[in-house]
């Protein structure tokens, strides 16, 4: 593989990713991460459609009107969201039916329509499915750090099986039911980005105003 | 009535599109900064989302759902797995009817709203709104109602968290947080406080 393969895959997992840094595909992002099974599959299905689609828009990118190209892409998105919904449906009916209107939201997913507006249409086709698959990992990576703290914190559980025992089964660990509202998957994404900002001060954004701070002398 | 009534205040409130589904989310972050764009904005949600929830309710029972055909004499045929793509199309012509209409018969409205009506159409609120209303079975009043009080309630949602983030000017944010951090934790209070919503009994 060659290097500027690998920073097409790698670099949206930490230095460039889609949701901590481009606020892309948040819409869907956290309504599933109360447990961790359903957001796997989420990011499964999210993964697939972003990879397929951006190969299928870059191998046609040539043939498409400039004027005409967001609905022919939203159709192809579409047509791959139906492919994998019918799939969940066959084969995974009762967390399919957690994901509830979910996964019919991939399509508005603004990652899926900005890789392929921004990548697809510029790239060739190999180089189009790296990128949407490190986009989706991307993706994968938040959302499966988010649902494996909202899980274990707010029921103790992971992929439903008991991790820490809790108070109301006779262990030691008080459930957080805050964990499993919405309200906390914005707390940790929040919390999530100070980190890897921390880390990485380079994605730092500055304000655009400054306080300007003012010493009693100078007023005097 | 009485049913309308609390329809609306469920939609708008108990069940925020943006605070309680995160629906919405991307633009809801991006277009925050400023009071004035936030209620134009809020203003196309609205009425693009009263339009297109009714309208896909027609489009669902009449042509999509199983045995919906039998006006037209063909009993036995199944086409929902179309529906996503008869949404998303829907919407999208929707919203290119709905600004050349109004830049036709209203131009300063049309200013208003501006650049924010092409946005619309990959706004996952409205797609969202018209799936909720399909799983849920609403009938055609009922999802009228759900249509106006999901986008009030979204439109309130985003002018609050913009009117948050003019005065936040004023703090000292650590540098980390800068930016799209403390927005989503102010975004977290917020919806914390929609929650206090959830104990009406409806």
């Amino acid at each position: 593989m060659t290097d500027s393969n690998r920073k097409v895959l790698i670099d949206p997992l930490v230095d460039n990713n889609p949701v901590l840094l481009q606020v892309l595909g948040i819409c869907s992002a956290l309504a599933v991460t109360t447990s961790l099974l359903p957001a796997l599959l989420m990011c499964v299905a999210l993964t697939s459609v972003t990879t397929l689609a951006n190969g299928t828009i870059s191998s046609i990118r040539h043939h498409i009107p400039n004027n005409i190209r967001i609905i022919v892409q939203m159709t192809i998105i579409a047509s791959f969201v139906i492919l994998v919904d019918q799939i969940l449906r066959a084969y995974a009916f009762e967390t399919s039916k957690q994901l509830s209107v979910f996964v019919g939201l991939i399509i508005t997913n603004c990652i899926v329509l900005g890789r392929a507006e921004a990548f697809a249409m510029k790239n060739n086709v190999r180089m189009s499915l790296l990128d949407g698959l490190g986009n989706g990992l991307g993706y994968s990576v938040i959302l499966i750090i988010v649902a494996t703290f909202r899980e274990l914190l707010g029921a103790g559980t992971l992929f439903g099986s008991q991790i820490l025992p809790l108070v109301s089964d006779g262990g030691w660990y008080p459930a957080n039911g805050l964990m499993l509202l919405p309200p906390s998957a914005f707390f940790i994404i929040g919390l999530l980005i100070w980190a890897v900002r921390t880390w990485k001060p380079k994605q730092v954004e500055h304000a655009d105003y400054q306080i300007h701070e003012v010493h009693r002398t100078e007023v005097l | 009535m009485v049913d309308y009534i609390n329809l609306f205040i469920k939609a708008a409130f108990v069940e925020n599109l943006a605070l309680s589904f995160f629906l919405g989310m991307c633009t809801f972050l991006a277009i925050s900064k400023r009071v004035d764009t936030a209620i134009g904005l809020g203003l196309a949600v609205v009425v693009v989302q009263f339009i297109t929830v009714p309208l896909n309710y027609l489009i669902f029972n009449f042509l999509l759902k199983d045995g919906a055909l039998a006006w037209a004499g063909i009993n036995d045929v199944d086409l929902s797995f179309l529906g996503l793509v008869s949404y998303i199309g829907v919407i999208a012509a929707l919203v290119q009817i709905l600004e050349m209409t109004l830049d036709r018969f209203f131009p300063a409205l049309y200013n208003a709203l501006g650049i924010f009506l092409p946005l619309i159409t990959v706004n996952c609120a409205i797609l969202g709104g018209t799936l909720f209303m399909v799983e849920r079975q609403y009938d055609f009043g009922e999802s009228v109602v759900f249509g106006l009080g999901s986008g009030f309630g979204w439109a309130i949602a985003l002018i609050g968290l913009a009117g948050i983030r003019e005065k936040l000017k004023y703090s000292d944010v650590p540098d980390g947080l800068q930016g799209l951090g403390i927005t989503f934790i102010i975004v977290g209070l917020m919806s914390l406080g929609f929650m206090g919503f959830s104990g009406i009994q409806l």
